[in-house]
């Protein structure tokens, strides 16, 4: 059987992470199928269709399906996943809400976040924030397996083109309303794919202060992260969290400043290629992670760092 | 309005997770356990709810074995009025624990279900909804600010593009995120107070739920280590190193 993929979109167009958790789920069977719920979606399903991993598109559509309530979603893939051996989504916020959801009504037990396909039936996944991974086998006919987005490199987006077959809405879950999303509009790059990221914790002191890692983020061409410490703070909203519950990052550089790097930072990324860590107490366990650590006021050295890079003649982006 | 109140016995959040030799787990002996730290924000804001008059009873919840009641009684300590401990052994899935849950909920009949986003231990995250699921009730995940009106829960959601407002009709399900709220600390005198709260033990099998688990646990390892890094003498030094040597910038 099929191995279904969920797509996660914004109605006008797939989030990048669906092309990582296409890739996961090819690894899986090689015949991935793909769902795409929402609302004047189209475009979207075009999109879908044209990643060579995908053998078809069934798409769905419905005023309700607007916000992507899990509520409204999992009845159509509870439907759906009769003909399918595993079901597929990115463990983001998305597929976290949604994917449990549909596995508490197939009566099977879920494999969250794994970050590598050991075989149909066995995945590997950390627990205990990435400080020890384990190697899960699921004995369930149906598997729900939530992907960790960062551990699978994203698919070809061009060059299929899938037949698109529409299928029926289910009924309106008329408990839930949706109200309203503030998303944070930005022009740099999504935390979650850029390749460099510069972060900021407590050490920070204050919301003004971050401007100090905008301007090297902006000069890098990076993304803005940030411990739970400066969020719960209030120095930054929270869609900028790197952790354990915030989201998890692999960039080629990660810039670490006057973060202590605790357990649950660590989590979100310890597995970047290239961790730099500016702290001034030399004890700091983020140090213990860092390929090169700058023991330093980070006042004074924020503004020499862009003072070195303002010397360079090139920066890579 | 009645909240029950789901909590998990982890282990403690600063401890540094040492896996065992053989492979099967992590050590858990003589380590420092703890409640699941989203789950103390689930309590703290039943009892504010409770405090604000907009509830009339708290009850706190857990399943696992014998020691799982500490954690029920640091919610009585807390403002929770009664506990309940569904005592049950070795590795619990979520699915089993939403199944007792659901048992729970039939025979309790809350009008709210709240509990941690997620168990730090197994990092699942999947509790909540799978109860909200086969109790067709909403659910309001991952929740940083809950309003009370009548009969419906106007909530805010921490999605990863930001902020997400719901609006859910009661009975519901909700998961706490950290910023919910700010835990209090159990007071001595309402430690004391607490042992003398009822909690209601219940075996789990009494229930007619099979909890054994439906996913093999093959082995248990470390994670690769990095290899100790440098430190940098200073900024020049340091950008030098990424132009030059890592080559990243």
């Amino acid at each position: 059987m099929a191995v279904l993929l969920i797509a996660e979109h914004n109605n006008k167009e797939l989030r990048p992470f669906t092309l990582n958790a296409a890739t996961a789920a090819s690894q899986i069977d090689s015949d991935v199928h793909a769902v795409i719920i929402g609302q004047n979606s189209a475009d979207a399903a075009k999109q879908l269709s044209e990643l060579p991993v995908v053998k078809k598109v069934l798409s769905v559509e419905g005023a309700h399906y607007e916000n992507f309530t899990a509520e409204n979603f999992s009845p159509v893939i509870v439907k759906l996943a009769e003909n399918y051996s595993h079901i597929v989504c990115s463990a983001n916020t998305f597929g976290k809400n949604l994917m449990p959801r549909i596995a508490a009504h197939l009566d099977t037990s879920q494999v969250s976040d794994i970050i590598k396909v050991i075989s149909p039936d066995t995945f590997l996944r950390p627990i205990y924030a990435g400080n020890a991974f384990a190697t899960i086998k699921s004995n369930d006919a149906k598997k729900c397996v939530t992907i960790r987005p960062t551990s699978f490199d994203p698919c070809e987006s061009t060059g299929g083109s899938a037949p698109i077959e529409k299928v029926d809405a289910s009924e309106e879950f008329s408990n839930t309303k949706f109200i309203k999303r503030e998303e944070i509009k930005s022009d740099r790059p999504e935390l979650g794919t850029a390749r460099i990221v510069v972060s900021g914790g407590r050490g920070m002191q204050s919301g003004d202060n971050f401007k100090l890692i905008t301007e090297i983020a902006d000069k890098l061409g990076a993304a803005i992260g940030a411990s739970r410490a400066a969020v719960d703070a209030g120095y930054i909203s929270n869609d900028h969290q790197v952790g354990q519950t915030g989201k998890v990052v692999v960039p080629d550089l990660y810039i670490a400043v006057g973060i202590s790097g605790a357990i649950q930072h660590l989590a979100g990324m310890k597995e970047s290629k290239v961790i730099v860590a500016i702290n001034k107490d030399g004890e700091a366990p983020i140090f213990s992670v860092a390929d090169y650590g700058l023991e330093a006021d980070l006042f004074e050295a924020l503004p020499q760092f862009m003072e070195e890079l303002n010397k360079l003649n090139t920066i890579q982006k | 309005m009645k909240i029950l109140v789901a909590v998990k016995r982890v282990i403690d959040y600063n401890v540094q997770i040492r896996v065992k030799e053989d492979g099967t787990g992590v050590v858990t002996d003589n380590v420092k356990m703890s409640t699941n730290p989203p789950d103390d924000n689930a309590i703290e804001e039943a009892v504010k709810i409770k405090e604000a008059g907009k509830a009339t009873e708290v009850v706190a919840i857990t399943v696992g074995e014998e020691k799982a009641q500490e954690t029920v009684r640091k919610a009585l300590a807390v403002g929770a009025d009664r506990g309940i401990h569904v005592k049950a052994d070795g590795i619990l899935e979520p699915l089993a624990v939403s199944k007792i849950l659901q048992k729970i909920v039939d025979k309790e009949k809350p009008d709210l279900v709240f509990m941690g986003k997620q168990a730090i231990d197994d990092d699942c995250n999947q509790t909540g909804q799978m109860l909200s699921a086969l109790l067709n009730w909403p659910q309001a995940t991952f929740a940083s600010k809950i309003d009370v009106k009548d009969n419906k829960l106007e909530v805010t959601r921490e999605i990863d593009e930001g902020l997400e407002t719901i609006e859910i009709n009661v009975p519901a399900i909700v998961t706490c995120d950290l910023r919910l709220n700010e835990p209090r600390y159990a007071s001595l005198p309402n430690i004391m107070k607490a042992k003398k709260k009822p909690i209601e033990e219940i075996v789990a099998s009494d229930l007619g739920v099979n909890v054994s688990p439906r996913l093999e646990q093959l082995k248990v390892e470390e994670p690769p280590k990095r290899k100790a890094g440098i430190k940098v003498a200073n900024v020049a030094e340091l950008v030098q190193k990424l132009k030059n040597e890592a080559k990243v910038i």
